[in-house]
């Protein structure tokens, strides 16, 4: 074929002077490792505007970012135990408003579960928002089984042994003086009571069950 | 989703939401429809709460949440909006706009008690705010479509024989869509301070309770209000055209802005006749701009015709003539108008990168479609290897694309053309791209600069905070000036130099989000003709 200039022999494919270098010319270096992060540009940027309008916005901006935080909506992290208790902590903590949402527009399985702390007869809070979900209780076996049965699908254990293991701390919160506003209130606000002390409610509670579940596992431990 | 998208979300939502909702949102943004039982709940109310997720019912009775990544991104907008209602209907709106903006959705008098309570607090002693003013900035929002009403649960009067859904299908209404409901709202706002006539002597904690006065349930309970960020869109793109209208046109007359002021009560009068997405707008007789021009300008019927033609032959055709009927019906060409102001966009990116030779190149490749290296060097009268460096450069970057026209069947390189050519959609996408990764940079850089002065930040926070204290219980000037130079003069060097930073840092991502927005409108409109 026109073009093979002899076996062996290196040879463009094509017109090497339609891309600009002359024959014969030593051709750029090959490139041997990546571009620099930071490479100096020939034309600098132009600068900002600036005006009365855009520092209106920038000042905005940065309100909206620190009422942000303030809002409910702003979940935290959990803290890490910090080494020295500051002093100083106890004057810096922000206010944060309370917020419950409006639970008829949003899909029923969303609605926080709480441990009840009642060993006794569990008040069967039916709290028929729009969905008629009713709330479950989960400290005690036996109801576990009950509720599985009445809501017929099997995802509730999943959810709830997710629960148990992702969040454990809200559900410290969620604890409530049980039968003070069960009856009157519709809207589901029993997370925001919280108890006085800082035991969790639910651990003696289960007076009755407590020992008789421990005991059967643990036939080798006792010395 | 790309990666720069998602990586700009998950800033944006760390920042205006916190780590967990952050760890939410981008695992719903990468995997696509979930369902919960790979989620905490916790965060899917408050993401849903602000129209970030919507949810939908699967066949299988399992609930799938879908994250809406766009609507992430506008919350780079935010203060675009506030500021733009300050300038159309001032404070009242801006404060109705941002507290709607800050909760997501809201019901109405919320809303109305919440603005009438801050309005209070900024106004001197003994002014209070009526909420009837607040309710009729808030009617007027409505009526041009700024706020618009929540998709609605549907009313289930009878009980449902079987167990209810486990998820309610919103139904949007329409019609309602912008209905205000009849609430007479008699009060007026509250100051939140110790001295207020009606809670006199009461402890500040039972105040809260205090002010949900009435148990009995709001009338309008359930229809809840959002922010409708289209038609602030709408409003972004009409002043752009407006402004570029002007810049081209006014220079040049004598008038002050007319031609501006045309193309704006052209705009104006077809705000809520068109649909926002439409390519041009409903045909306008002559006639009736003539009527609907703002009372200021006195400039006769001839006068108007003049300008009017002069704007439909102008070469960037934003205006086109569409009949001769009542005296010439005139359309605005909202797509070309568009698609000018990006590619004007385009040249101007080229220019400060490249220089103005570059962007000779780019424009005239433009213009001509497509040019082989050739007749690029010699029509731009750029000396050849100048001209082939550009080229090359401008490529390698993507704004230039080749396109192969082969001469043989089989493809042979040295009997082929090669051809420049400037494909705007694309090289749009890919500056959209770039905008994304920067805009997260600038994020990242920012909380990067914070954390490292954040001792810093703190020692002067609780120094502000001392001297606050002591200056409301009455000290001494000597005494301040004590505290003050707790802060030594290099560490106040410091703190300025940060803030200075922030601030730029700040503005840029204002700035770059007005870049987005005009990339993004006008792919969105070629999306949508196609």
């Amino acid at each position: 074929m026109a073009g093979n200039k002899g076996r062996g022999r290196a040879a463009y494919t094509f017109n090497i002077e339609a891309v600009g270098f002359s024959k014969g010319e030593k051709l750029p270096d090959v490139v041997l490792k990546p571009p620099p992060i930071f490479p100096d540009t020939d034309y600098k940027p132009v600068p900002l505007k600036t005006g009365e309008e855009e520092d209106y916005m920038l000042a905005l901006k940065q309100e909206l970012r620190e009422t942000m935080k303030r809002m409910p909506y702003f979940m935290e992290t959990p803290e890490e135990k910090q080494d020295i208790e500051r002093y100083s902590k106890r004057y810096m903590k922000g206010y944060k408003e309370d917020w419950i949402p409006d639970w008829r527009r949003l899909p029923r399985e969303m609605m926080p579960r709480i441990k009840c702390k009642k060993a006794g007869p569990k008040p069967k809070k039916a709290k028929e928002t729009g969905k008629g979900s009713s709330l479950t209780q989960t400290a005690d076996v036996l109801k576990k089984i009950e509720e599985l049965e009445k809501r017929g699908d099997g995802e509730k254990s999943d959810e709830e042994n997710e629960e148990k293991e992702g969040s454990k701390e809200k559900n410290k919160e969620g604890d409530d003086d049980d039968g003070d506003e069960a009856a009157e209130q519709e809207e589901y606000d029993e997370e925001e009571q919280e108890e006085e002390n800082d035991y969790i409610n639910s651990y003696f509670e289960d007076g009755d069950d407590f020992g008789v579940d421990s005991d059967d596992n643990m036939d080798e431990a006792t010395y | 989703m790309t990666q720069a998208e998602i990586k700009l979300c998950s800033l944006l939502l760390q920042e205006h939401f916190g780590e967990i909702v952050e760890k939410i949102g981008v695992h719903l943004i990468r995997t696509g429809s979930q369902p919960l039982r790979v989620i905490a709940h916790d965060t899917g109310t408050s993401l849903d709460q602000h129209n970030l997720v919507i949810y939908q019912v699967h066949k299988r009775g399992v609930v799938e949440y879908e994250a809406q990544c766009s609507q992430v991104l506008r919350m780079l907008r935010y203060p675009r909006y506030i500021y733009t209602t300050k300038t159309l209907y001032s404070d009242t709106g801006e404060l109705i706009v941002e507290e709607l903006l800050l909760n997501g959705k809201l019901t109405m008098s919320a809303v109305v008690k919440k603005v009438a309570d801050r309005l209070t607090e900024t106004m001197e002693d003994g002014k209070t705010i009526d909420y009837a003013e607040v309710s009729n900035t808030f009617v007027r929002l409505a009526d041009t479509h700024f706020v618009q009403r929540c998709p609605l649960v549907p009313n289930t009067e009878n009980s449902d024989p079987g167990p209810p859904p486990p998820a309610p299908t919103l139904v949007v209404n329409e019609k309602d869509m912008y209905l205000v409901p009849k609430l007479s709202l008699i009060g007026k706002g509250k100051r939140r301070r110790s001295s207020d006539e009606d809670t006199a002597g009461e402890p500040k904690a039972k105040r809260p309770k205090h002010t949900t006065d009435n148990k009995e349930p709001v009338p309008d309970d359930g229809i809840y209000w959002q922010v409708n960020l289209d038609r602030f869109h709408q409003h972004f793109r009409d002043q752009a055209i407006v402004s570029a209208v002007a810049n081209r046109m006014d220079q040049f007359t004598f008038q002050t802005q007319t031609s501006s002021e045309i193309v704006r009560t052209m705009l104006r009068m077809s705000e809520i006749t068109t649909p926002s997405s439409a390519p041009f707008t409903q045909p306008l007789s002559s006639n009736e701009i003539f009527r609907s021009l703002p009372i200021g300008y006195n400039i006769s019927k001839q006068v108007l015709d003049q300008y009017l033609t002069l704007l439909a032959d102008d070469p960037l055709e934003f205006v086109g003539k569409s009949g001769d009927s009542g005296g010439g019906m005139y359309v605005i060409n909202l797509h070309k108008a568009l698609a000018s102001l990006a590619t004007a966009t385009l040249e101007s990116v080229i220019q400060e990168r490249f220089g103005s030779r570059c962007a000779r190149i780019f424009r005239l490749v433009l213009q001509k479609k497509h040019l082989e290296q050739k007749q690029v060097e010699d029509f731009a009268m750029i000396p050849a290897k100048e001209a082939k460096d550009m080229l090359y450069k401008m490529l390698s970057e993507n704004f230039i694309s080749l396109q192969e026209i082969p001469k043989t069947p089989d493809h042979a390189p040295s009997r082929t053309f090669y051809l420049y050519t400037v494909n705007i959609l694309s090289a749009a996408r890919m500056l959209l791209h770039r905008c994304y990764k920067s805009i997260a940079n600038l994020i990242e850089r920012r909380q990067f600069e914070t954390k490292e002065n954040k001792r810093l930040l703190e020692k002067s926070q609780r120094v502000e905070a001392i001297i606050a204290s002591m200056q409301a219980t009455g000290a001494e000037e000597a005494q301040l000036q004590e505290i003050e130079e707790m802060i030594t003069a290099p560490e106040r060097q410091q703190l300025e130099t940060l803030k200075r930073n922030v601030n730029k840092l700040d503005a840029s991502e204002i700035q770059v989000d007005e870049t987005i927005f005009l990339l993004e409108s006008y792919i969105e409109s070629t999306m949508k003709r196609q």
